[in-house]
């Protein structure tokens, strides 16, 4: 079940350093890179069917094809690292194991968007991955990888890693940029039209890791190579992430279309200790609730999960088994959220620490039914009420739990 | 009042760091990064001396310094352990990890113990849920582990 496109040299030791990573095959899209036109580039990006991999899902080439042509202003890539999604954790894989394939991604995304300067924003918990991929980057600019020119190509390259400091919002595209700029974390008005994003006023494109890291991929081997796995509209790999009690919690990549009961079962080891599943949250836990009889049939490609209600979002499922009473999970997911609610907008800010208060409230033994219509009503007033899709992730992720477990609420009620 | 400057090295990457940005706004956090490494904490005087290099005012700088939570506001602890509560580590048992600290070091999330040792913080989700439950022990990531192995962590800090 467990496919090799991202993951390809994982297992490699020492693959971190480029005489071994150079050895192994590292930045072979290269030359035929140079061979192409940066419309070419994009075209077999668009072709390739190509998913952003953080969580929103949207197409990859269309979105390089929002960049402005003929623009005097330099361009810029920007890789969004703020990896921070609960459940989440493969894009540190990508820094730990194999940042040279990052580098060389950047440099074909680079190519195709006609930037020359790339930053990587990376979480500032994650200092052991940012530093491993500030090494890989200055062996890369020593070894003329990037730099004046591109491994001897006629092509400016500069890569500059950033550290966050602390802040989910920070992986949202717009915040990541006003943070970039040096400022707090607030996600951005959107445009009514669709356009590229803009770092100091200058046109940008914002990536994830993954993605950014399946490019060479694309651009060495064609299109029809990548789209050869996966299914006729979610084309490809993701890496998915499994966590909670299971036998094997872990980053696999997979093939779009698997069905999310075997790779729990066959690549997951099943769950630990014999315990019986009770949910998952499929993608981060901003998607809603899995029950465990819709995880039987559940899909792992965008339109399956849309089709029963959730999200692929990241691909990182988080597993819970019997023993965990689904008020506290809210509680503790809600805590999260509250605290990382950036505080711009008011149903946000507010409704956050109103379900927050409420579930406290649930759980010491106060609770009644009007609890529980007063927090689908918050919830209510958390979706598309707000500038970005935090409120409503947490309006996805507390309505279906409420919704799905109404019985475990209850039994806190007041007697 | 105490003034603060950059020491000499920091100073040097300072000016090295600040040639890849279009604009020096981008080095606000970068700024405050390097006077938590030389001070352990960003200090008001700290914050002044970056809206000067910046030209910015303080309070702009006190902005992004009170946003992001990996920046100290005031000292802490020797040993800063930072325990993930986030649902995949409470799930393997990230509580028993915090009730340890205060059982036997006597001290709750956000405090610092009385002889400045140890630094107690419940973090959101540090992105190692596949090493569930996990903490960071000055920066440095703890995954895999139990009540057993914190226990034998702070009884070897001296």
């Amino acid at each position: 079940m467990v496919v090799k496109v991202v993951s390809k040299k994982f297992n490699i030791s020492d693959y971190h350093k480029l005489e071994v990573a150079k050895k192994n095959g590292a930045y072979s899209s290269i030359e035929k890179l140079f061979t192409m036109t940066p419309e070419e580039v994009t075209d077999e990006v668009v072709k390739s069917g190509l998913r952003g991999k953080g969580g929103g899902g949207a197409a990859c080439g269309p979105k390089w094809k929002l960049m402005p042509k003929d623009d005097p202003r330099p361009a810029y890539l920007i890789v969004n690292g703020d990896e921070s999604e609960p459940g989440t954790f493969k894009d540190r894989q990508i820094f730990q194991y194999d940042p040279h394939l990052l580098i060389e991604g950047i440099i074909c995304s680079s190519f195709a968007i006609n930037a020359h300067h790339a930053y990587i924003y990376i979480r500032g918990e994650y200092k052991f991955f940012s530093d491993r991929v500030d090494e890989a980057i200055q062996e890369a600019y020593k070894a003329g990888i990037i730099g004046d020119t591109v491994m001897g190509h006629d092509y400016k390259m500069e890569i500059t890693v950033h550290r966050g400091a602390g802040a989910y919002i920070c992986g949202e595209k717009s915040a990541l940029i006003e943070s970039l700029e040096g400022k707090r974390g607030h996600p951005r008005l959107k445009p009514h039209g669709k356009e590229c994003e803009w770092f100091f006023d200058n046109p940008a494109t914002v990536n994830n890791v993954e993605t950014i890291a399946t490019v060479p991929f694309i651009v060495e081997n064609g299109y029809e190579a990548y789209t050869a796995y996966g299914t006729k509209k979610s084309p490809g790999t993701m890496l998915f992430a499994m966590s909670g009690p299971v036998k094997n919690p872990g980053v696999y990549e997979l093939a779009f279309g698997n069905k999310m009961i075997d790779f729990l079962n066959e690549v997951g080891g099943g769950m630990k200790d014999g315990k019986k599943l009770k949910a998952i949250i499929p993608g981060g836990s901003s998607c809603p609730i899995l029950t465990a009889q819709e995880v039987e049939s559940a899909v792992l490609d965008y339109e399956s999960m849309w089709d029963i209600g959730s999200t692929l979002g990241t691909g990182g499922m988080i597993v819970i088994d019997e023993d965990m009473c689904m008020v506290e999970a809210a509680k503790n997911l809600i805590e999260f959220y509250h605290h990382e609610s950036c505080g711009q907008c008011t149903p946000c800010r507010e409704g956050c620490g109103w379900i927050d208060d409420i579930l406290a409230k649930i759980l010491a033994g106060e609770g009644s039914k009007k609890d529980i219509d007063t927090i689908l009503d918050v919830c209510v007033s958390l979706n598309g009420k707000t500038i970005c899709v935090f409120a409503p992730a947490v309006k996805d992720i507390i309505q279906s739990m409420v919704q799905k477990f109404p019985q475990e609420f209850e039994a806190y009620f007041k007697k | 009042m105490k003034t603060f400057v950059f020491t000499k090295e920091n100073e040097e990457k300072f000016q090295e760091q600040l040639k890849k940005y279009p604009n020096s706004d981008a080095m606000m956090l970068p700024c405050l990064w390097l006077v938590q490494e030389q001070e352990n904490w960003i200090s008001p005087e700290a914050m002044i001396f970056i809206a000067n290099k910046l030209k910015k005012t303080p309070i702009q700088v006190y902005e992004v310094a009170t946003f992001y939570t990996m920046y100290n506001l005031k000292p802490i602890g020797t040993y800063h352990i930072e325990v993930c509560k986030t649902l995949s580590c409470m799930l393997m048992g990230a509580n028993d990890l915090i009730k340890f600290m205060k059982d036997t070091v006597g001290i709750e999330p956000g405090q610092t113990s009385e002889d400045g040792k140890f630094h107690l913080s419940a973090v959101e989700c540090l992105g190692a849920c596949g090493g569930a439950p996990m903490f960071a022990f000055n920066g440095e990531y703890k995954e895999n582990q139990s009540v057993e192995s914190l226990k034998k962590l702070v009884e070897g800090c001296k």
